[in-house]
C-alpha cells in the first residue's frame, strides 16, 4: 500500500505521539491540510505563523513533550522565524514544517519561494529540505530525534509541494543512524570526583541553575544537592522554576535585574556550581569581574557551553540530571552557618521591595496573581518590565510553569505562549503577565483562544508606556523618551470584540476581586490593570557593570 | 594567534558546506583556507580549513563544528607530523625577451608551464605554503595578470589517519 508523502507526515507524527499541531494553512501545504482533515490529530488554528510557532514553543516547554508547528511557502515560513529563533535559544524541541513550492519551480524567484533552510540555518539545530518522499519518513525520524536529544532545539523541514502528492509505501524507521550527531553521555567520573572534592572544601558554595534543570527534569536532584552541601540557589530566568521559591536556601533570579543578594552572593562564594545554565551577558555583567572569588564548577550537556564566556575550573559535560545524581553520591553533609548567616542578613536588608501606595503598583499585580493562585499557575510573559517583576515577585513552585523568552527575549511571545501551554496542561490556570505594548505584538491571538475555546488570562501592566526602553532612556538617555510612549486601544472593548471577557482594574483593592472572577470564568480574559506609569524594575546593574554595584530604588 | 589546520569529515550533503561556512561567519572566526572535496568513501566529504586563533578559539570553532549534524569528525592536525599541499595557478606577463628567465624560475620551483599565449604564460605550482609564496615572490617582477590558489590540503603522516575507521559505520 503506498502513501503520498502528506498522509506520510502525518502517520509519522502519529508515531511519535503528536497529539496537537499549531498551524496555519497556504497553497504549499494544501495536500498536508487535506491529510490532517482525515486524521485525529488535533489541529490548532493560529492567526499569524509566529503565534503557531510560539504556541509549539511553550507547549514543548509546558508538557515537556516536541511542539510541532505547520506553515506553508515563502510568507507563511518567513513568519515562522521569530518563533525558531526563540526555541533555537532557549533550547527547546520544536517542529517546524514548511510547505515549499515545487522541486522544479525551486530556486526561479517562484511565487512564495523562500529558501527557509537558508534563512533557519543559524537558528536550527538542524533543517531539512526534502527532496525525495522515500527520505521523509527517516527524514522526521531524524527531526524528532535531534530536537529532543542531548541540548533540545528547533528542526524545521521544508517539503516541496509534490513531494507531498509523490507516493510510496510507508514503514517508519525504528532507529536513527546519524554518524555526526552525538548525544553526551552522563557525565565523566573523575571530572565529577574533582567537583565533588572542591564542593567539599567550600566554605561559601553557591548554586547557580539554568534552563537546563528543567529540560533534564532535575528539580528534585538539584534540591538534594542543595540540602546536602547547605549551599543557597539562584536561578537564572530559564531555570526559575528548577528550585521551589518559597525553599529557605532560595535566593531567586541573578544578574541585572536579580536580587542584591544573589549578586552578592556570587560575588563572595567561593566555589559556584552552574549547572545547566551559560553565563550569558544578563547574567554575569562584567564578565572578568564574575564570581571573582570562586572556583567554578560548569555542568551542561553542551560541551560548546563550557569556556565560551568564563573560565571554567571543573567541567563536566552530560546530561544535568544524570550528573546530579552521580555527584550526590560522592559527597556528604555539609553545613555553612556563617554563610547562610551572612546570606540572611543581605536577604533581610535588601529585600526586593517597591513603594506601595497611592496608585497602581505592577508588582503588586503580580504579587495578587501569585496568592490568588498559590504559585500553582503557568505564568507566561511578555518582554519587558513585566517579565521581570513576574520573575522577581512570583514564587514558583512547579516546574515547567514559568514560560518566557529568555534569550532572544521576543515581545509577543506571551499571550500565544499561554494558549500552547494551556493546550498541553488544560488543568493548569494559565496567566500571560503583559505589558501594554508587548500584548499588541501578536494580540491577534486573542482570536485563537476564543476561537478553540481556551481560557487564557492576560494580565496586562497597563502603563502607556514600552516600559523597559523607557526605563532606560531614564536612566541613561536622561529622561529622552523617544518614542516610548504608546497609545493603546481600549482593551476592555478589544477583549470583548474578540469574544474573550474585558476588564479594567485600577485600584489595588480591585486586584484579587478580579483575579478571582477571572479565574472563575473559565474563558478567554483580558485584564488591563492601570498601574503607575513610571516605576522602574530595580535592583538593576547597568549594562556590563559589576555585580555587586546595583541601582537602586 | 596561531594558525591551524584542521581535517573535517563531512556528510555529501547538500548544504553543508554553507553550514560550515555560515557558523565561521556569525560566530566571528577568521578562515583562511577552506578546501573541500570528497574522499574514498562517496558519502563523505572532507574539508581542510585553516583557522587562525589562540586556543580559546580553536576550542570554540571544534565544538561549535561538532555540534553541526554533518559534521563526522574533526581533526586539529596542527601540532602533529603532516604534509600539506597547495596549487597555484599563475598568469605572468612574458614578452618572448623574458621568457627564458621564467622558463628557469619555473625550473627552479619544479612547477610547469600550462598554456602559452601570445604575451603570457601560464605556471602551475604545488607545494607547501612556503613554496608557493615563494614562486609568486619570484613571479612578481614580471606582472602577475591572474592568479588563483586551491587553498591547503593537508594529511597526516604515517598510519595515523583522520578517517571514519571500523568504529564508524554510515
Amino acid at each position: 500500500m503506498s502513501f503520498s508523502g502528506a498522509e506520510i507526515l502525518i502517520k509519522c507524527l502519529l508515531e511519535e505521539g503528536v497529539e496537537t499541531v499549531f498551524g496555519y494553512p497556504g497553497g504549499a501545504v494544501l495536500e498536508i491540510y487535506d491529510a490532517l482533515y482525515k486524521s485525529p490529530l488535533r489541529h490548532i488554528l493560529a492567526r499569524h505563523e509566529q503565534g503557531a510557532a510560539h504556541m509549539a514553543d511553550a507547549y514543548a516547554r509546558a508538557t515537556g513533550k516536541p511542539g510541532v508547528c505547520f506553515a506553508t511557502s515563502g510568507p507563511g515560513a518567513t513568519n515562522l522565524v521569530t518563533g525558531i529563533a526563540t526555541a533555537y535559544m532557549d533550547s527547546v524541541p520544536l517542529i517546524a514544517f514548511t510547505g515549499q513550492v515545487a522541486s522544479d519551480l525551486l530556486g526561479r524567484d517562484s511565487f512564495q519561494e523562500v529558501d527557509i533552510t537558508g534563512v533557519t540555518l543559524p537558528i536550527t539545530k538542524h533543517n531539512y529540505l526534502v527532496k525525495n518522499v522515500e527520505n521523509l519518513a527517516q527524514t522526521i525520524k531524524e527531526a524528532f530525534h535531534i530536537a529532543t536529544t542531548g541540548r533540545p532545539g528547533p528542526v524545521l523541514i521544508d517539503i516541496p509541494k509534490d513531494i507531498s502528492v509523490k507516493k510510496t509505501s510507508f514503514n517508519y524507521p525504528k532507529t536513527v543512524n546519524l554518524g555526526g550527531y552525538q548525544v553526551p553521555g552522563p557525565g565523566d567520573l573523575k571530572s565529577i570526583k574533582e567537583a565533588a572534592e572542591l564542593i567539599m572544601s567550600a566554605q561559601k558554595p553557591l548554586i547557580y541553575a539554568g534552563g537546563g534543570v528543567i529540560i533534564s527534569g532535575a528539580q528534585q536532584e538539584l534540591r538534594r544537592l542543595a540540602e546536602l552541601i547547605d549551599s543557597p540557589v539562584t536561578t537564572t530566568l530559564m531555570g526559575m522554576t528548577g528550585f521551589p521559591g518559597t525553599h529557605p536556601l532560595a535566593l531567586g533570579m541573578l544578574g541585572m535585574h536579580g536580587t542584591k543578594y544573589a549578586n552578592y552572593a556570587v560575588c563572595e562564594c567561593d566555589v559556584l556550581i552552574a549547572v545547566g545554565a551559560r553565563f550569558d551577558d544578563r547574567v554575569t555583567g562584567k564578565m572578568d569581574e564574575f564570581a571573582p572569588q570562586a572556583k567554578i564548577i560548569h555542568i551542561d550537556i553542551d560541551p560548546a557551553e563550557i569556556g565560551k564566556n568564563i573560565q571554567i575550573d571543573v567541567p563536566i559535560v552530560g546530561d544535568v540530571r544524570e550528573v546530579l545524581e552521580k555527584l550526590i553520591g560522592e559527597l556528604q553533609q555539609k553545613k555553612h552557618p556563617e554563610w547562610r548567616e551572612k546570606i540572611a542578613g543581605w536577604k533581610k536588608e535588601y529585600e526586593l521591595r517597591y513603594k506601595n501606595g497611592g496608585c497602581l503598583k505592577p508588582q503588586f499585580v503580580v504579587e495578587q496573581i501569585y496568592e490568588v493562585t498559590q504559585g500553582e499557575a503557568i505564568i507566561t510573559t511578555e518582554v519587558g518590565q513585566n517579565q521581570m517583576w513576574a520573575a522577581q515577585f512570583y514564587k514558583f513552585k512547579n516546574p515547567r510553569s514559568f514560560i518566557t523568552s529568555g534569550g532572544l527575549g521576543t515581545m509577543g511571545y506571551g499571550l500565544p505562549a499561554a494558549i500552547g501551554a494551556k493546550v498541553g496542561r488544560p488543568e493548569k490556570v494559565v496567566i500571560d503577565i503583559a505589558g501594554d505594548g508587548s500584548i499588541q505584538m501578536n494580540i491577534q491571538e486573542l482570536a485563537t483562544a476564543v476561537h478553540n475555546d481556551i481560557p487564557v488570562i492576560v494580565a496586562i501592566l497597563n502603563n502607556n508606556y514600552l516600559g523597559m526602553v523607557r526605563q532606560w532612556q531614564e536612566m541613561f538617555y536622561d529622561g529622552r523618551y523617544s518614542q516610548t510612549e504608546i497609545e493603546s486601544p481600549d482593551f476592555v472593548k478589544l477583549a470583548e470584540a474578540y469574544g474573550a471577557l474585558g476588564m479594567r482594574v485600577s485600584e489595588p483593592d480591585e486586584v484579587r476581586p478580579a483575579l478571582e472572577q477571572a479565574i472563575a470564568a473559565n474563558k478567554t480574559v483580558v485584564i488591563d490593570f492601570v498601574v503607575d506609569r513610571e516605576e522602574n524594575v530595580l535592583p538593576m546593574v547597568p549594562p556590563g557593570g559589576c555585580l555587586n554595584r546595583m541601582l537602586e530604588g | 594567534m596561531m594558525r591551524h589546520i584542521l581535517a573535517v569529515l563531512v556528510e555529501n550533503n547538500p548544504g553543508v558546506l554553507t553550514r560550515v561556512a555560515g557558523l565561521f561567519s556569525r560566530r566571528g572566526y577568521n578562515i583562511d583556507s577552506l578546501t573541500v572535496g570528497r574522499t574514498e568513501d562517496h558519502r563523505v566529504s572532507r574539508m581542510t580549513i585553516v583557522v587562525e586563533g589562540d586556543d580559546l578559539v580553536l576550542d570554540q570553532v571544534t565544538k561549535q563544528l561538532n555540534k553541526l549534524v554533518d559534521v563526522i569528525k574533526i581533526n586539529d592536525i596542527t601540532a602533529a607530523e603532516y604534509v600539506d599541499r597547495e596549487l597555484v595557478l599563475i598568469k605572468v606577463n612574458a614578452d618572448p625577451s623574458v621568457r627564458g628567465e621564467i622558463m628557469q624560475i619555473v625550473e627552479i620551483f619544479r612547477a610547469r608551464i600550462v598554456d602559452i599565449g601570445r604575451k603570457t604564460l601560464m605556471i602551475e605550482c604545488t607545494g607547501d605554503e612556503g613554496k608557493i609564496n615563494a614562486i609568486i615572490d619570484s613571479l612578481k617582477p614580471f606582472g602577475i595578470r591572474e592568479l588563483v590558489r586551491t587553498g591547503k590540503v593537508a594529511m597526516l603522516r604515517g598510519s595515523k589517519m583522520t578517517s571514519l575507521g571500523n568504529e564508524e559505520k554510515l
